[in-house]
């Protein structure tokens, strides 16, 4: 039995870890998917965790403070668009940009705003999001096996949690059986074709960058507002890039995604977990090797497992029409 | 209702410095097919354009069935009844033949219900006008005269009364080009209107009714295709008399120079693109290598030209074995005299960005005359570009200018230039005239039967049949890697067209 909780206390973690890594992959799906390479997840994720957790703290509710994460977000989607789509700019220099824009305002507002070292204050209850308990669960905690699954696997968990995992059947959905998904694909395979069918490659393409700042506002407010209570900085710690990681480990596909950043979550709750404990056979690991570990295996993963990644084919390259 | 399912009226349009449409009147009749002819560059695909609303007209009136029409995107193109069939196909590779004609045409925003109404109505049209095609096959797995028939089910599933082909015959083997033209035949018998753009006069006789012809952004001529000739229409697109028929005398084969011996190719993914195929080049004579794109003609070029690895096989060069299987270096091949004119200019023999100068020399670069001891002598440099631009008349003669903004034919003229004059006894030639218009075409075909004349051994492969009948002395045909059977150049068409697609009895079948 001991073994089993240590196994469900991992997997709730896996799942609390993993969920700005599926937003922020889903994300970069859209975006990706419509032909806008964005190595700036990162960058807009930062900045939406440190709004929302400036609003959330300024005006003491968790509503407005996911409304500020994804304002934010989504302007700094719409600078990438902008240079990216109408000036046609380096998608990769742009995405860079943002990052770094992000990383230096966050702090430097942070401090000239609140005067605590780049943090944003504590946030109270109502101001951060709250745990959400299913129906039944305290009554069926104690049944074996099915009772700590559903109370403590399943139940309390924040509402982005459910959102974020419900947004991966709804993407799929979205990708395969909409207009807009199938207008989606085709401007990130071959922009030319959607031109000639009469369709705006332009607003296409905006479109599907601006869904992807929402989910980077979601991601960012569920870091500062929800995981945690308040900003710090540079909180993001590199998981924007672990999402695009999972993004081309998954392929593309958003089944795949969540499956690719669950891994990536348990990766990174199990180096948690394993913090000080010591390993049959090898003894105590140092603790740097098990935060280590996630990136060590997200290149061998990326490296020699997946087969070819192949990206949409269009990705990248601004749209100019021919001659 | 108007006879004319098009007029254009008075159509200007100028990109920057340059007039790619001066004035165009032209006037297509209802349920004809109308031919647009000129070389490259004479501004048949703006004009073109414009029609579908790519670009906007500086200046001119559109009138689409007698009315007054502003198409101002392909949106107003596609509701005026116009559809397009692109050069190089606008279809999304990794979708289904269904996903492809939805496109821009999916009625509402889920798509379930749209999916079905799509695929009655395909069926519909398949029945009608003879295309089938699976409509859940992916398109990169078709061949492309299927994908091309997804192109016109396209135009067709969005009520295109009038059609529009952009040289559509480039991709297509003989047959499939038949085909083509039934087809064409077929949706002018129902009434729709078609306008055929090609640079290939032979495809003109054979399926228009009338036929427009442009030189330099001009309409400069419109004639009933019956009262016409090919001379004339050539001579109406270049400006001067050309000759079609290349003059040459017979051939003196001398000592073998180039030989292939069981050659196997093997690409990346393990499939074996050239097998076990064998042959012989002698001085003074041209072997050309006709066939299908895509039957191991480009794998063989490069297996010879120490650019791919061969798998099996030697190639002598003047009786001496060259590293075929081994690490090849096409450099040391140069010197040793075989000279290499690639199939496709732009990526393999050419750096566009690069000046003109600078092309001229590539891969000659270590040559001592160009040299000043470490340092590239620049000014020996353009002196020999400009001797070259002279002799090969390029055009603009700026051996200063990027690549990039010589044309087709001039930079294939670059090209052939460099190999040619270092005087090489063997030549290897890829798909010579690939893009180059009328008269670059016949002064290129002038220059290699020099070179044969001047006892060099010539490998030409070429796409374009026409041209291999024209200037080859001798004809290999090769079909899904294997050399299927040789041929003297006076063979007929048909025989070599079923060779090509893969019927080894090709003369019992063709008669």
């Amino acid at each position: 039995m001991e073994y089993f909780d240590t196994l469900i206390v991992i997997l709730q973690s896996t799942v609390r870890v993993s969920v700005p890594l599926i937003l922020a992959a889903l994300a970069g799906l859209y975006s990706e998917r419509s032909g806008i390479f964005d190595i700036g997840l990162e960058g807009k994720m930062l900045a939406a965790a440190f709004a929302g957790g400036a609003a959330a703290a300024v005006t003491g509710s968790a509503l407005i403070g996911l409304g500020a994460a994804i304002l934010v977000s989504v302007f700094l989607a719409l600078v990438h668009a902008f240079a990216s789509i109408t000036q046609r700019g380096n998608q990769i220099v742009s995405g860079v940009a943002i990052n770094f824009i992000a990383l230096g305002a966050t702090v430097i507002l942070g401090q000239a705003w609140f005067r605590q070292g780049g943090r944003t204050p504590q946030l109270g209850e109502g101001a951060r999001f709250s745990t959400v308990e299913l129906p039944f669960a305290a009554e069926i905690a104690n049944v074996p096996i099915l009772g700590p699954i559903y109370s403590n696997l399943l139940s309390g968990h924040f509402l982005l949690t459910y959102l974020a995992f419900a947004l991966v059947p709804f993407t799929w959905w979205v990708l395969y059986r909409t207009r807009f998904g199938l207008r989606l694909r085709a401007v990130g395979e071959n922009p030319g074709a959607v031109d000639t069918a009469g369709i705006s490659v332009t607003w296409m393409r905006y479109r599907a960058v601006i869904c992807c700042g929402i989910l980077c506002g979601i991601a960012g407010a569920y870091l500062s507002m929800a995981m945690t209570a308040g900003f710090v900085k540079g909180m993001t710690a590199g998981k924007g890039f672990i999402a695009l990681a999972a993004l081309i480990f998954a392929k593309w596909k958003p089944v795949n995604v969540m499956f690719a950043c669950l891994l990536f979550g348990f990766l990174d709750a199990m180096s948690i977990r394993m913090q000080g404990n010591e390993l049959p056979l090898i003894g105590e690991v140092p603790v740097q090797f098990m935060q280590a570990l996630p990136y060590v295996l997200t290149v061998v993963l990326l490296a020699g497992f997946i087969g070819k990644a192949i990206p949409p084919k269009a990705g990248g390259v601004p749209y100019v029409k021919e001659r | 209702m108007s006879d004319f399912a098009i007029e254009l009226k008075g159509i200007d349009k100028s990109f920057g410095l340059v007039r790619a449409n001066k004035d165009i009147n032209l006037s297509v009749r209802k349920g004809t097919i109308h031919g647009i002819i000129g070389e490259n560059g004479a501004g048949k695909s703006t004009l073109m354009s414009i029609l579908y609303g790519f670009y906007q007209a500086d200046d001119g009136d559109i009138f689409i069935d007698g009315e007054k029409t502003v198409i101002k995107d392909p949106n107003a193109a596609i509701a005026s009844g116009i559809g397009m069939v692109h050069q190089h196909f606008m279809l999304v590779e990794n979708f289904t033949v269904l996903e492809n004609i939805m496109l821009g045409a999916e009625e509402s925003q889920i798509l379930t219900a749209g999916i079905a109404k799509a695929r009655d109505e395909l069926r519909r049209l398949e029945d009608e006008y003879e295309l089938e095609v699976d409509p859940d096959a992916i398109i990169e797995e078709l061949p492309v005269g299927l994908q091309q028939r997804v192109e016109i089910l396209k135009a067709l599933y969005r009520g295109a009364e009038i059609l529009i082909l952009d040289e559509p015959t480039g991709v297509l083997t003989p047959a499939e080009a038949d085909h083509l033209f039934r087809i064409l035949e077929q949706l002018k018998s129902e009434g729709k209107t078609i306008v055929l753009i090609t640079h290939k006069l032979r495809e003109i006789m054979a399926v228009t009714d009338e036929v427009s012809v442009m030189r330099r952004g001009e309409m400069v001529a419109t004639r009933t295709t019956s009262e016409t000739s090919v001379e004339e229409l050539a001579e109406l697109m270049v400006g001067r008399r050309v000759l079609l028929q290349v003059d040459k005398g017979p051939a003196t084969p001398g000592d073998v120079l180039l030989a292939v011996e069981g050659l196997t190719v093997r690409d990346s993914r393990g499939v074996d693109m050239v097998k076990d195929v064998s042959f012989e080049v002698r001085a003074g004579e041209i072997v050309g290598i006709a066939g299908v794109a895509g039957n191991g003609q480009s794998e063989l070029l490069q297996a010879i030209t120490g650019i791919r690895r061969g798998t099996k096989g030697r190639v002598l060069l003047n009786g001496e074995p060259i590293r075929v299987t081994g690490h090849a270096d096409p450099a040391e091949l140069r010197h040793r005299g075989l000279a290499h004119v690639p199939e496709d200019r732009q990526h393999m023999g050419l750096v566009l960005k690069f000046d003109e100068s600078e092309n001229s020399i590539l891969g000659y670069h270590d040559d001592p005359k160009y040299l000043n001891g470490l340092f590239l002598n620049i000014d020996a440099i353009r002196k020999d570009a400009a001797d070259k631009i002279e002799k090969y008349d390029i055009r603009p003669p700026n051996p200063r200018l990027k690549t990039a903004n010589f044309s087709g034919g001039n930079q294939q003229k670059i090209v052939l230039a460099r190999e040619m004059e270092r005087d090489p006894p063997v030549l290897v030639i890829g798909q010579p005239t690939r893009g180059v218009d009328v008269g670059a075409i016949e002064f290129i075909h002038k220059r290699i039967i020099e070179m044969r004349d001047a006892g060099k051994a010539v490998l030409l492969v070429s796409v374009e049949l026409d041209e291999i009948r024209s200037l080859a002395d001798r004809v290999l045909v090769m079909f899904d890697g294997r050399v299927v059977g040789e041929r003297s150049p006076e063979t007929g068409e048909g025989e070599l067209g079923l060779l090509m697609a893969g019927v080894e009895d090709a003369k019992e079948a063709a008669q």
